[in-house]
């Protein structure tokens, strides 16, 4: 047999062994944190290596909804992440078409300051940021985090939103103008309504940043449990042996749901716009 | 918008008024604050005497040559470079093994590929649970597979076939390549989908065989993605702090420079320490990112 039979029976072999190994990698764990969920602790104990549990329950996620206190919490990772969309987007929006479309002073360098935003580490940050909202007293206020999520999304979603901008035609803009459009209702009127699929786009990006933020969550909200977040919950009961592991695991599946959900529903939109840059090499 | 004398003025004022709250957001938020932790590295700064310290306080070198001189500094930043260059090249390299195997379209594509973006996407909080539950030694099912139960987490150093091993720190790195891993996917598969096909095929007409055509027709034109993959990673994970924190909390010999500024930061109220580490690991990082650059530019240039 030649060698290129060779190696294409082999992969032939390999390939299905390689993709079964990467699903069973990634799903497995999954799995079973949502059959952990729903049995109960005794049953955990007894038997540590059962997959399936022999009576489900749901009563982890009314102990975890109600007595732990994650409906507040959920309550608050709504709020924080619903204004930093709205907030962001409001931001970056003018910012990207400023990039995109008008000549101005200093519109290289601009660029330049995103990446280094975006590249930059968050502990640096963390220090004076802490520092700051102890003196102001904004440590436990939910303000104080938006602000930060929204000072390192807006750098990301502007990109987005430019490489968006820039293949709407201009020409369509041009004819708005000459029917009278001043530049800020060409781009609600016309520029927006083109660029739908990436407002979609960075709107979930900047969802999915701070529904899952933890390290300023941690920072700021930790000394108030009415302020805290899903994610800040979750780790801060995580430690304590009075409440059940699967109690705490259906506290997992209702941090992660929701993010799931959102992610493949704008999954094409997200992932396009994310590494659109990729494709030039 | 108007009142500029020619229309080119009218739309250098436009793009500033449209551009600044972009601006003084990132100016408040980040480029001020990064000043002021410069500030607060070369201050004896607590959050007693904060108010004290300002723009014309007291300087000093005094915090550098504190946190140099403490030996557990140097073994979290040998930590920090172990993990941060493990998990960079072992997500990458994964990354690339899932996006050649789901290259090709066969039945069931879409879920395999959905269920592989599940750990990237999954909130950072819930894995690090779901993996300290799954490694419990009393009751986690990782466990159970075994014949004797492995502390993962809490474990400093064990036993693998004779040889002794950081058994936390090397689950640590196994968590951060399968958390990014997807991450690498993603783009090296966007890569991979706009190669165009007609290089392929003349090798296959020219009788290369995969391995061959792997070597020397894809990899080529993969190279440039996977180096700005490695400078991504190397820069996200050089500085991560969740990760560890969430896992083991530093312990079992996983200390990374981040944890240590976070613990210097609330646990012992020494911001002054606590920046001046920030800022060596910052250092750390700009130098190592600029030899890299300089050395992968080079590179580039030779081959041309």
């Amino acid at each position: 047999m030649s060698r290129d039979r060779i190696e294409r029976r082999l992969l032939l072999v390999l390939k299905p062994m390689v993709i079964a190994l990467l699903f069973l990698v990634t799903a497995f764990p999954f799995f079973y944190m949502v059959m952990l969920s729903v049995r109960d602790i005794q049953e955990l104990i007894l038997e540590p290596g059962s997959l399936w549990p022999s009576a489900f329950t749901f009563d982890t996620y009314v102990d975890v909804l109600t007595r732990q206190g994650f409906l507040t919490f959920i309550r608050n990772s709504a709020i924080i992440a619903v204004a930093s969309v709205a907030v962001t987007l409001l931001i970056s929006i003018p910012g990207a078409y400023a990039v995109a479309r008008l000549r101005f002073f200093g519109r290289r360098q601009v660029h330049f300051l995103f990446l280094a935003v975006y590249l930059f580490p968050a502990i640096v940050l963390a220090i004076p940021l802490f520092v700051l909202f102890t003196m102001l007293g904004l440590r436990g206020s939910l303000i104080g985090l938006i602000l930060v999520y929204i000072a390192q999304t807006v750098p990301v979603t502007v990109y987005m939103l430019r490489n968006y901008f820039e293949t709407v035609p201009q020409s369509v803009e041009e004819a708005a103008a000459i029917d009278g459009c001043t530049r800020l209702s060409t781009i609600w009127r016309v520029v927006l309504p083109l660029s739908k699929p990436a407002l979609m786009a960075t709107g979930l990006y900047a969802f999915m940043i701070a529904w899952n933020e933890f390290l300023f969550a941690l920072l700021f909200l930790v000394e108030r449990r009415e302020s805290w977040t899903v994610s800040l919950g979750l780790s801060q009961l995580a430690g304590s042996i009075e409440i059940p592991t699967t109690v705490l695991m259906a506290g997992s599946v209702v941090l992660t749901l929701p993010i799931v959900i959102i992610f493949f529903a704008g999954e094409r939109l997200l992932t396009e716009g994310l590494t659109a840059g990729a494709e030039k090499g | 918008m108007s009142g500029g004398r020619t229309l080119r003025e009218q739309e250098g004022r436009a793009g500033l008024v449209l551009i600044s709250p972009t601006l003084i957001i990132t100016l408040v938020v980040v480029v001020v604050p990064l000043l002021w932790a410069i500030m607060l590295a070369f201050q004896d700064a607590r959050l007693i005497n904060i108010r004290r310290t300002g723009v014309f306080g007291n300087y000093t070198l005094e915090n550098f040559s504190y946190v140099i001189s403490e030996p557990g500094f140097w073994t979290s930043l040998i930590n920090t470079l172990v993990y941060t260059v493990a998990g960079t090249a072992l997500s990458i390299a994964i990354g690339l093994v899932a996006a050649l195997a789901l290259r090709d379209r066969f039945p069931g594509r879409t879920v395999i590929r959905a269920s592989i973006l599940i750990p990237y996407v999954a909130p950072v909080v819930a894995v690090a649970f779901l993996w300290e539950t799954m490694l419990n030694p009393q009751y986690g099912i990782v466990n159970t597979w075994l014949d004797e139960p492995i502390a993962f987490l809490t474990q400093a150093r064990g036993e693998f076939l004779g040889i002794q091993v950081p058994v936390a720190l090397l689950t640590v790195i196994a968590f951060e390549a399968w958390r990014y891993f997807p991450f690498a996917f993603l783009f090296i598969l966007a890569r991979l989908q706009a190669l165009p096909a007609e290089l392929d095929e003349a090798a296959v007409v020219d009788g290369a065989t995969p391995t061959q055509r792997f070597r020397y027709v894809i990899m080529p034109q993969l190279w440039r993605i996977i180096a700005l993959l490695s400078v991504l990673r190397f820069v996200f994970t050089f500085t991560k702090f969740d990760d560890v924190y969430l896992l083991t909390g530093g312990g079992a010999g996983t200390e990374v420079v981040s944890v240590r500024v976070y613990n210097f930061l609330t646990a012992r109220d020494d911001i002054g320490a606590s920046a001046a580490q920030a800022i060596v690991l910052a250092v750390v990082l700009v130098v190592f990112l600029a030899v890299y650059l300089r050395f992968f530019s080079g590179g580039e240039r030779e081959q041309r």
